[in-house]
This record gives C-alpha cells, structure tokens and sequence, in this order.
C-alpha cells in the first residue's frame, strides 16, 4: 500500500463519518395553461377555416360541464361534445400521481351531502359511494369516508385534535363559540341555508345578511373572541379563498348552517374529487375533447381553437351550455353586461413528496387536515391518508394557500410573479414552524397556480341582481357553473350542470 | 529497549484476557447459562494458547516482523470479535461454531506472543531475569484487565467498544515494536502501512460500534436484551433472562418463553378444532412462527400461509437459534408460504380462501394499527373465509381494556359474522381476550388434541364463561372514520398505567 492509497483511504473512512449532505428539492410549476388562456385577451387566434354541426355542445370540463354530460347521458342524450382547453378534464378537482400516492390539485373533499343535494346522491349511488340506504339515510362506502383523526390544528406550539382552538383558549372565548354555535343553530332551525343554495330561505331578514360582511356580523352580535374570529375566518379563507372582511354573513352563515346531515363527515380520496373526475372522464371519454378553447361563443355557434393542431372551427349547435368560470363571458361573448360582478380569488396549490412523515411531536397525531393556527396557508392535506397501509413510509401533502389581499387583481399579479424558489421559501417557512425538520424530509414541491381559483362571495354579490341574471337562459346559451351559487363547492358546480342539462332535454 | 518491551508484555497480556473475558461474557449474555459458557471458553482458550506456544518452534528467521504482524492480526481478529459475534447471533445458525473458532484463533495467536517476546529478548536479560520479568508483566497485565473490565469497560464502554480499543491497543504495540526494530527490518514502510490500515479499521469500528448495539436499551429492559434492531416497520427487541426470552416490539411485550404457550394454544386451538379436517390456515402477523407451531400440529392442514409485514421478523424468527427452538422450526416448514407484506392491502389484492384465519396483530395502540379492527377489515376478511370457516382474533385484555375488547367483538358482528369470545389467563399478560368469528354457528369441541399444555376439553368450556368484572358491555361499532377503539383503548390503558 503507497502513502497516496492510504491517505485516500482515511480520506474516505472521515468522509464516511460526516453523513449525508442535505438533499435538494425538485419541483415545477405545473398546470394550468396561463399562456394558451391569455390568447382569450387579445391574443392572435386564428380565424376559423372548416365548420361542424353538434347538437349541444358543453364549453369546459369541470365539474359543472361533466354533470352537465352526466346528467344528458343518463337520461339516454348522446349528441353532445364536451370542450375543455386544458389537456384534462377536471376544472378545480384536476389531480396528479407520482410515485408515492395520487393527490388533488384542488377540491379534495365532499361533505355528506345533504337531502336536497339530490343529484350528488344520484352520482354517489352510480359510482358505489353510497351502498344503500337505512331507514332512509344513505350508507356510504367506509374506504370513502375520510378515516380517523380527521383534523388537528397547530396552535401554541402544539397539535390538537380538530379545528376549534381548545388550547389556550379562556372561557370568554368557550363563551362565544356557544353563542355562535347557538346563533348558527337557530338558522338551522329555521332551514334558512341550503346546498343546493338556491332552495335557501327567502325571508328578507336573511337576504338582509348578504349586505353585511360576517366579521361586521360577528362584532355586532358582541362575538369578540380572537379565537372565533380566528376560526370563522378560516373556514372563509378555505371555503371561498377571501378574509372574512370580504366575505358577505350570508355567505359566512351559509358555511357553518347549511349542513343537516352529519356535519363532520366528509369523503375523500386521495387524489381529492379527481377520484369523481376520473369516473365522470371514463363514462364522458367518447364526448369529451380536450386541449379545445373556445374563444367565441355566439347565440347559435362555438368558434373552437385546436390547441395541438392550431386552427380554429366553428361549430354550430342548437345548445350551447357555458360551462367555464363565468367571467369568461367577457371575452366570449359579445353581450356580457353584469359579468364584472363576478370577481375571482387567486389560490397557490403546492403537492409536496415526502421521503418520510414528519416527526410526531407533542400533542394530537398527524390527521388528514393539519392546520396552523395564525398561518397564512391553509396547512396541508395528506394524501395517504385514505391508505388502508398500516405502514406508509413516504406521503404526499397537498399545501393550500389562497392569496387573500384587499385587491384579487393585484394578488393574481403576485401570484404570477413570484417565482417557484420564493414560493417553495414560503411554503417551507411556514411548515417548518410544526415541523423543524420539513427541509430534509422534501424531495419534490410542484406547484399549481390558480389565477381565477374561486368566485368571492362578497357582500352584495351572492342575492344581487347580476349573479341572478346569469343562471337563466341567453337564448340558446345556458351558464352552469358554481359561480352562479355565488361560491365553489362540488354541489353546486355539480347543481348548475345538471340544470343546464334539463333545459336542453326540456327542450326536445 | 527492555523495558518498552516489557510494556508490551503488559499490554498484550491484557488483551489477551480481555478476548477471553468478552468471549465468556458474550457468549453467556446471549445465550444464558454462564457457568457452561465460561468454563469452555477459559479452556479452549487456554489449550489454543498451548497450540500457540507449540507452534512458535516453526518459526525462525524474521522473529520481530513475524511478532509485529501477530499483534496486527490479534488486533484485528480479537479487537473486531465482539462486533462481529453480535451481528452473527441474529442469523447466522452457527453461532457458536463461530464463537469457538474465534476463541481458538486468538488463543493460538496469543500464544505465540509471550514465546516469541522471549526469544526476541533472550540476548538482552539472563534467563532468570527474563523469565521472571516476563511473566511478572504478564500477570500484571491479567490482573489490571480483570478488575477493569467488570468495573469500568463493560458498563462504561460495552463489549463492542471495549473489543475495538484492545484491539488498537494491540496494534499500538505493532506499531511501537516497529519504530525500535526500524534498523533490524527490511520493509519497515510495509510495515508501517499494514498497521495504519488495521488502526484504521479498529478506529472506525470503535467510532461505530455504538451503533451495532444499544446498551442504553438495556436500561429500559430488566433483563437482558440480546437482539435489538429498527426496522423499517417497528423497533424489535429480544431479552433474555435465565431461560425467559421475551420479544418486544415497539417496546410492547409480545411474548415470554415462559407462558407464551398458554396464548398461542389459546389462540389457535380452540378456533381450530371447531372445524372438521381444516385444510387451508392462513395467519395474518404472528411472525414469531408461535401460533403457526401450533396449527402445524394437525395433519390435515395441508398449506399455510402467513403474513407478516416485517421480513426482519420473519428472518429472524425461522434463522436465530434460540428462537428457532423455541417455534420448532416452524417457518422452516414445507407447508408454509411467507408473505412480506401489509395484511390489510394483501387481504384486498388476493382471493384465496381459507378454512382458518389466525389474526394476531399488535393490540390497537394507534390509528395506524386500529384500521386492522374496522368493519372494512372484517368485511374483508370474511371474505378470505371459506363458508365452513372461522377466524380467531386476538383482541387485548377484557378486564384492562374491557370496553376495547367488546368493541372488537361488537365490530366484528357487525361486519355479518357470528362471534364467541373467550379468555384465558396468561401470567405475562394478565387476563387475556380472544373472539372466534365464523359464519356458522361455533359450538365448544368436545375432544382435544393431545399433548398439548393448556388446552383441553375440559378447561375449554370454563374459556367462554365471562365473570362479573369482565362481562359484555355496550360500545360502538369501530369503522375506519371514528376509530373508536384507539379512543377505548388509549384511556383504559392508561388508567391501568396509572
């Protein structure tokens, strides 16, 4: 052995000591075609050549759009085409697959649905997630319903079971929450919240509430516990991506009393509604063309542009079912008076890939919603959480984050702005608070952004004229999306789809 | 000169009974009965020095080089002995083959030292002043090691790391003898390179050897713990005291040799000869092979299959001598097919049926674990039943965890199977609870296998009588979305704690 060969060796024994180098963390922005989209805004588009003939078309592949073909299919209508921009259908519950598990890039659960969700439970019974029904009340599949521990929230420096701050809270805050709870209770009492909303109360003292934003209502109501306002401003965050301060007490109220089955229980799977999109896209698959943006949409004909092929057809059709975000009418559509009514929030979705779970810390377990008490973000979603595996050794967790500032137009401009490195600094920042380790646990964070992610139920905006105006007929044209309920849940998409779909049959 | 060899006969006295002490205290450690255990090893060891001493007549010419690679090799096998015999213990079968072997070729080589020191210095002292000077030193040597090992190296070191420094200590002294006799030796930069690698070796493994065992466990554990390891899945332990081996996981008690029979008979017997002629067993955990000895015991079972997540488990169980005894060889059997996988995914991926399912998972201590005593998991497996068939659960204890034992027995007759519950009395655990869930009617056997310890036709009626303290009580049906049973059994456990 030479002195260079030994050096080398003892070279490689203290190399070995130091342990392994922290690893890097890959990750894109994905999704959501930004550029194709923008063409809709004065971009140049090619002028239709060829000409076809469908009998209904239906514009966008969300939600609304596949319960739009759902419901014609079921009731034995074939000639329809559904028209989706992106490469997917899918809309806010598209979701993604990797390695370790599929997860959502947006919606990702369900609430039971309530009795007069009727058209949820149709599907439900189609697709085997209701089994059956016990003295009238529907059973649902176990693997579908989210399992035990559902939510915690990181609070105090420790994690507790569900969403209710209980640590650190005084009696004046326990005070208040039974006050809210008492208040909420009484509208349930009274039916006055629905989902479908459209079955809502009409009494005016109910209608009155959409003037007033639901932080002025809970302070005029003498609710002032930190904790409450903390609470109801979350589940405004996270059901319609706004402050509670921009949120109208109609809407606010609607959240929390429009439930009247059990209010916890929610289904989910791992890769969120995709779970519903995917079986919706297996029965539509013959009508449904992707990468197709229509960019003009008149009383009696579609203007199509092929995003692969780069040309454009017309295609002419007796109905026209609109359903993309309805703001969309503005750059469609020649007449689209009121549609400015409609304003949307911006949402950053972050998927991360987990090596390994975070360390269990103090106080509750990891569960399927983790929240962080006075955080910007949402917290995270476990997409493995739905694994029947009693070993799971890596995971995926779906980061939310609605940017929620006074302006949606400026947050939209700091959503496209930031850069995935800044994003990817945010994200760690604010998990690293739960869990200090977060970096070295990371290998991959891909990133959606959601530049019109949700309508805002702002004060005024869910029982004024403009919102009503767009969920009757334009003559030939119907617009279905949960953007005419005022706020984005999978029933209400799934509602406005379906209506569109009984007026085209109505009609034959 | 003199004098620093000397030092040296001190040195290697010492590391020679060091080897021998750590041998001994492994070897009785591991497998218990010490007296055996060191009286062998003191004699082989001592007739393998004798076989040293013998053989240093062969060697001539190169008497210093010879000596410095002696103590490079002492070093290196006697030094890395006790790593290597605790990472052997868990699989290898020949344990003490490389136990003996070990202690024959260092005693051989200790042998040949103290000869070969005396002829190196017999030009340098009158032979009377070299004897006695040499083996002064030499038991001088014995005696420092023999009041430090027990007293400070075993505790404060432990036996891996006491092993590496001795054997540094050893090359120290190659290297030592080296720089005196530089002008005597031909390639002394050979030499000096052969020593730095070993030194190099021992350096690392005294660094590392923490890590092969852990003796802060041990603290936890009264008895001695002879197999520790992570796995992916779970922390296993074994311990032993006098003839008790108990395997933990998790630091959960699963069984103890001395009354593990009392639950694995109780697991399976009573379920088993309920049925007429069960062909096809399957058993979901239970890698230990201790329930699966006792269904190999009926000859008409013709396959088993067993499914157990962690392959450690199941390697360490069908390799380990000590445990090997102690399942009879079970998962060595040729009816056995061994699945390393998660029961609850396998149960969904596979449609085989069998006559009796065995399910002995740990108890529900967490939400991970309560998934396997859902209605979605019995569903499941009745449908791995075959319409004759039965499964039997353990299901913790009825008087500690009383509202989680008739949980699991709630759940499971509302997953459509029929249940008769039972218990029996294990010293180690306390009172223990089963449920037999089958899809016709169960009705107590009325003849017995014979040869077995605890169970017998007549004890087993007496099995599904409940007293007072631990009758039925009424709790919910644990699905997956409440977890009920975690929530039972997390607060009636812990009040036993208390």
């Amino acid at each position: 052995m030479t002195r260079r060969e030994l050096l080398a060796l003892g070279a490689g024994v203290i190399a070995g000591c130091t342990g392994k180098p922290r690893q890097s963390i890959n990750g894109s922005f994905v999704g959501a075609s930004h550029d194709v989209g923008h063409l809709l805004r004065g971009g140049k588009i090619p002028t239709p050549v060829g000409e076809r003939r469908i009998p209904v078309v239906i514009v966008g592949a969300g939600i609304a759009g596949l319960s739009a073909g759902w419901y014609l299919a079921r009731n034995g209508f074939r000639d329809f085409e559904i028209l989706e921009l992106e490469d997917e259908a899918g809309g806010n519950s598209r979701f993604g697959e990797n390695r370790v598990s599929a997860y959502p890039w947006g919606a990702h659960y369900i609430p039971l649905p309530t009795k007069e969700s009727r058209f949820v439970r149709e599907l439900f019974e189609e697709l085997g997630v209701i089994t059956g029904y016990l003295n009238g009340e529907p059973q649902y599949k176990d693997e579908y319903l989210c399992f035990d521990p559902q939510e915690r929230l990181y609070i105090h420096g420790r994690w507790q079971e569900g969403l209710v701050p209980a640590l650190g809270t005084s009696d004046r805050d326990r005070e208040d929450f039974e006050r809210f709870r008492d208040i909420v209770d009484g509208y349930k009492a009274r039916r006055a919240f629905t989902i479908p909303m459209q079955f809502s109360s009409q009494d005016n003292d109910l209608l009155q509430l959409d003037s007033i934003t639901i932080r002025d209502f809970l302070s005029s109501h003498d609710l002032n516990s930190p904790a409450l306002h903390w609470y109801v401003n979350y589940a405004c965050r996270d059901d319609y991506g706004c402050d509670y301060g921009d949120v109208s007490a109609w809407a606010g109220l609607h959240y929390f009393g429009s439930r009247n089955v059990d209010e916890n229980a929610v289904l989910t799977w791992p890769e969120g509604n995709g779970w519903i999109v995917s079986r919706l896209r297996e029965k539509l698959a013959s009508h449904i063309r992707t990468g197709s943006m229509v960019f003009r949409v008149r009383d009696s004909e579609v203007d199509c542009y092929d995003v692969q092929e780069k040309t454009s057809t017309t295609i002419r059709a007796d109905r026209i079912i609109f359903a993309c975000p309805t703001f969309l009418a503005k750059y469609l559509m020649e007449k689209s008076e009121g549609v400015d009514a409609f304003e949307y929030a911006p949402w950053m979705v972050a998927n991360l890939e987990l090596d390994a779970f975070p360390q269990q810390r103090a106080g509750a377990p990891i569960a399927w919603d983790n929240v962080i008490y006075d955080s910007d973000s949402l917290g995270y979603v476990v997409a493995t959480h739905q694994s029947l595996r009693v070993h799971q050794p890596q995971t995926v967790l779906t980061y939310y984050y609605p940017l929620t500032g006074a302006s949606p137009r400026s947050e939209r401009e700091r959503l496209l702005d930031t850069d995935w490195q800044t994003w990817v600094e945010l994200i760690l920042t604010d998990l690293s608070r739960p869990h200090p380790e977060i970096r070295e646990l990371v290998r991959n964070i891909d990133i959606m952004r959601w530049g019109h992610a949700m309508v805002r139920p702002r004060p005024g905006f869910t029982w004024g004229e403009d919102r009503r105006l767009f969920t009757r007929p334009f003559g030939r044209v119907h617009f279905a999306h949960s953007d005419l309920s005022g706020f984005s849940i999978f029933e209400e998409a799934q509602y406005r789809g379906v209506i569109a779909a009984q007026w085209v049959l109505a009609d034959r | 000169m003199v004098y620093a060899l000397l030092i040296s006969v001190f040195v290697i006295a010492s590391c020679g009974l060091v080897y021998e002490l750590i041998a001994g205290t492994l070897a009785s450690y591991l497998l218990g009965d010490s007296v055996t255990y060191f009286s062998t090893i003191i004699g082989t060891y001592l007739f393998a020095m004798g076989i040293g001493s013998y053989l240093s007549r062969y060697i001539g010419k190169g008497l210093i080089v010879r000596f410095i690679r002696i103590e490079l090799m002492v070093g290196l096998v006697g030094g890395s002995s006790a790593a290597i015999l605790f990472l052997v213990f868990a699989y290898l079968e020949s344990f003490r083959l490389i136990l003996y072997a070990q202690v024959v070729i260092v005693g051989t080589l200790v042998g040949l030292e103290i000869p070969l020191l005396l002829r190196i210095l017999k030009d340098k002292l009158q032979f009377k002043d070299l004897v006695s000077q040499v083996l002064t030193f030499d038991y001088l040597g014995a005696l420092a090691v023999s009041l430090l090992f027990p007293l400070i190296l075993a505790p404060r070191l432990g036996l891996v790391r006491t092993c590496f420094m001795f054997g540094i200590l050893n090359v120290l002294v190659a290297v030592w003898t080296t720089s005196l006799f530089r002008d005597q030796i031909a390639r002394v930069s050979s030499l000096r390179a052969q020593c730095i690698a070993v030194l190099i070796l021992l350096t690392g493994g005294f660094a590392y050897g923490e890590r092969l065992t852990t003796f802060a466990e041990e603290s936890l554990y009264t008895d001695d713990v002879v197999f520790s390891r992570s796995t992916p899945y779970q922390r296993l332990i074994v311990t032993r005291w006098k003839d008790d081996i108990r395997l933990f996981l998790n630091s959960h008690l699963q069984f103890s040799s001395k009354d593990e029979y009392r639950y694995h008979e109780a697991l399976v017997h009573p379920a088993m000869q309920g049925l007429t002629q069960p062909r096809r067993v399957l058993i979901l955990g239970g890698g230990d092979g201790l329930a699966l000895r006792e269904v190999l015991k009926y000859p008409s079972v013709e396959s088993v299959t067993l499914v157990d997540l962690d392959p450690e488990m199941t390697r360490l169980f069908s390799s380990n001598e000590l445990l090997r005894n102690l399942n009879e060889n079970s998962l060595r059997s040729p009816k056995l097919k061994t699945i390393n996988a998660d029961a609850f995914v396998w149960l969904g991926e596979n449609s085989d049926v069998f006559d009796l399912a065995i399910v002995d998972f740990p108890d529900p201590t967490n939400y991970a674990l309560g998934k396997l005593y859902t209605t979605t998991f019995y569903h499941l497996l009745a449908r791995h039943l075959s319409p004759d068939g039965a499964a039997a659960i353990q299901s913790t204890s009825p008087l500690y965890a009383r509202k989680s034992y008739w949980c699991i027995v709630k759940t499971v007759e509302s997953s459509g199977l029929l249940t008769s519950p039972y218990h029996v009395y294990v010293p180690s655990f306390g009172e223990w609870g089963f449920v037999i869930a089958s899809k016709r009617p169960y009705s107590i056997p009325q003849v017995s296998l014979p040869g077995l310890k605890f169970v017998s036709t007549e004890q087993l009626p007496g099995f599904f009588q409940f007293p007072a303290d631990m009758s039925r009580v009424d709790t919910e049906v644990n699905h997956l979305n409440n977890q009920t049973l975690v929530r039972y059994y997390e607060s009636e456990w812990h009040e036993v704690s208390q």
